[in-house]
């Protein structure tokens, strides 16, 4: 069974980015409206040639910005065409408005986001503030932690957004993840046209059956497309374990909404987002031989925000060390805000739940690090109230 | 094309919710009468919004797609392509204001002509933001006034054509729904060509311009016969066409049948029709010097 999986795939060296283009090749999107921002350019450049060269059947359409780029990914999407795009920080947040848009329009748009600081001041490293800061649009987000699972998750994001029509996201992080070369095994054509068949809208704009898309609206309903849209995002939980599950099937490669290492014994687990949680399943193998009973929860899934994970995983682990390279300006890391509320809201005390900020702006969280937030957290009587900064470890 | 040869079939349903006597209602009912059923519209925010909805009644017969206020063009873009990729046969159209086109939609749409992307662009130009209540845009024109230029306008009115056929766009051109063979011959035209094609066309509001319900179409005639808004296309950027010779009416009486110029004094309306006389000499210069064949470049 194995070998004949490893049979249908092409081990390359690649880059994040380019992991992304060529998951967006083999998801066959018609359109690819996109713009360049360092650290996404080589995705769009990758694309381009592999038009050229003549693998790509894709239209790339070089429009003249990032908010241009959303709002000709919503229509065509409504059009009945799959597409795909990519950007990062200043063109996420320029598209902002029409993140919204794509929501609540309904249409399954998939794009990668390349975590990097938001301005100003400028920097082109990662941070993944740029992307929590959508949380609110409507959009799924999946975090990846390496190239390849950047390449599997582009594609099962495609077949769970055109499940409940609501677009998605795959996010990476600048650098560590978008210009890093590693093995990635990547499926044959064959293997994904299985997992994603062409896509075909129940509804779209269609002169032969002419509708209004994206019209004024009562209050009433307004507030029914909401509410549908949160009964798509609970359909959204379940159709991500599947669309991993089923993927695991075809490839070897399964994914969860979020993935435990080592931590059903774990006195203190670590829990992060994207390639951090990479370098902490490391730091815990440290600590283990250490004789630190250290375990990592790693959230793959953002939104829906898997909650129910999240209280099953960590409901009896006396500590949590949240890690996150991100700041809500006022209020701390974003991802411990949404684990601290889902276990509060599911009634469970047992946890405490350290909030480490590190990494900001690009610095890297090294594996010693890691070590050392785990052992502040070991050593802490309990928890302070606000965030624990990397200078006070 | 004349009016008469027309279809006869309607696309803009009548009980929609525009102003008695609204310009831009009845240009809307000739582009959509001129364009045909095989047509997907997209429409920004704009009193062409309102008609078009509420959702879930609809007064246009077409598929409707109402976009974010700044992407007309870069939707219509996508819905193109889109068609094209699907292999269908569809016109894509923009029903735009002035607002959505001069002013906020103005980066997506240079975008769009400069990619020389399918579509036919629409401007119903009423020379200000009317669906919120009679703001100035940068179409509406010196000394006029608006709930935001109180005293009227102290900055002349952004010629969205020159922009336009600046771009090199296969065919601009302007129209008006007081010449309806015109509007309509100039709809038929863009529709046998390809690329980026758009027609400005200058349609009076009834409130925000301070006139009757039953003043539109005499003094938008005014406008062209005035040489204020000449009727004209271009093609290539480079070819142009006037389509109507104007009467040559003095500016006063156009600017006269309206309260938003009501203010104005001797001068004021004496430095108005100097810059008429000086845009109709440019138009007619342009003409002149409109050698060249305008073909494409192309990569060899
Ligand atoms: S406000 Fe003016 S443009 Fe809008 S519907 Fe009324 S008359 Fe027409």
């Amino acid at each position: 069974m194995l070998t004949a999986v490893a049979e249908r795939h092409t081990r390359m060296l690649l880059t994040g980015d380019h992991a992304v283009a060529y998951a967006a090749l083999l998801a066959r999107p018609r359109l690819i409206p996109v713009y360049p921002i360092t650290p996404q350019t080589p995705v769009l450049e990758k694309l381009l040639e592999l038009q050229e060269r003549g693998a790509l059947a894709a239209d790339v359409m070089t429009v003249e910005s990032e908010h241009s780029a959303m709002a000709a990914c919503i229509a065509a999407s409504l059009a009945g065409a799959r597409v795909f795009t990519a950007t990062a920080s200043q063109g996420l947040a320029l598209m902002h408005e029409m993140l919204h848009y794509a929501a609540g329009g309904r249409a399954p748009v998939v794009m990668v986001n390349v975590n990097r600081t938001l301005a100003a001041p400028w920097g082109f490293w990662a941070d993944q503030t740029d992307s929590l800061a959508q949380r609110d649009t409507g959009w799924l987000q999946l975090y990846a932690e390496s190239a390849q699972e950047a390449l599997d998750s582009v594609l099962q994001a495609f077949r769970v957004a055109e499940a409940v029509l609501l677009p998605a996201m795959v996010v990476i992080e600048a650098m560590y993840v978008s210009h890093t070369l590693e093995p990635v095994d990547v499926p044959e054509g064959g293997l994904v046209d299985e997992f994603l068949p062409p896509y075909e809208p129940p509804v779209r704009l269609d002169p032969e059956a002419p509708r209004q898309f994206g019209g004024t609206v009562s209050p009433a309903q307004w507030r029914a497309n909401r509410l549908a849209m949160q009964a798509a995002m609970e359909l959204a939980l379940e159709a991500v374990e599947a669309a991993g599950r089923s993927y695991g099937e075809l490839t070897g490669r399964p994914y969860s909404r979020v993935e435990a290492y080592r931590a059903d014994d774990a006195e203190v687990v670590l829990l992060a987002a994207g390639g951090i949680a990479g370098t902490a399943r490391e730091a815990v193998d440290r600590l283990r031989r250490e004789g630190i009973a250290a375990g990592l929860v790693k959230l793959r899934l953002f939104r829906p925000f898997p909650a129910a994970d999240i209280v099953r995983l960590l409901g009896d682990v006396p500590k949590v060390a949240v890690i996150d390279r991100n700041c809500s300006v006022g209020s701390g890391g974003i991802i411990c805000q949404e684990v601290r509320a889902a276990l509060h809201a599911h009634g469970v005390s047992r946890p405490q739940v350290f909030a480490f900020i590190a990494g900001l702006g690009g610095v890297n969280v090294s594996r010693d690090r890691i070590v050392q937030i785990c052992r502040h957290a070991v050593k802490a009587q309990s928890p302070p109230p606000g965030s624990i900064l990397e200078e006070a470890l | 094309m004349s009016i008469l040869a027309a279809p006869e079939t309607e696309l803009l349903s009548p009980g929609h919710a525009s102003c008695p006597g609204c310009a831009v209602a009845l240009a809307v009912r000739f582009v959509l009468k001129a364009l045909g059923p095989q047509t997907v519209v997209v429409i920004p925010p704009s009193c062409i919004a309102v008609m078009a909805g509420p959702l879930p009644l609809a007064s246009m017969r077409v598929p409707v797609f109402q976009t974010a206020f700044e992407t007309t063009a870069a939707a219509a873009s996508g819905l193109a392509r889109a068609f094209r990729a699907r292999g269908e046969e569809v016109i894509v159209a923009c029903l735009a204001g002035d607002g959505g086109t001069h002013d906020i939609g103005l980066q997506a749409l240079s975008g769009a002509a400069e990619r020389n992307e399918d579509f036919i662009y629409f401007c119903f130009d009423n020379e200000g933001y009317q669906n919120t209540g009679n703001q100035k845009s940068s179409a509406t024109p010196w000394g006029a006034r608006t709930t935001s230029t109180p005293r009227g306008k102290s900055t002349r009115k952004k010629d969205i054509v020159q922009i336009m056929a600046a771009h090199r766009i296969p065919y601009a051109a302007t129209a008006c729904p007081a010449y309806p063979d015109d509007l309509v011959a100039k709809v038929e035209r863009a529709k046998g060509l390809r690329g980026t094609r758009f027609i400005e066309l200058l349609c009076p509001c009834v409130p925000g311009w301070g006139i009757g319900d039953d003043a539109s179409l005499r003094v938008v005639r005014l406008a062209v016969e005035s040489k204020l808004f000449p009727l004209y296309e271009v093609e290539d950027g480079l070819r142009y066409r006037i389509t109507r010779e104007p009467a040559g009416l003095p500016v006063r009486e156009y600017l006269s049948a309206q309260s938003r110029y009501r203010h104005l004094t001797e001068e004021g309306v004496s430095q108005i029709q100097e810059a008429v006389d000086l845009e109709w000499a440019r138009l007619l210069d342009a003409g002149t010097h409109a050698g060249g064949v305008g073909a494409p470049l192309r990569l060899s």
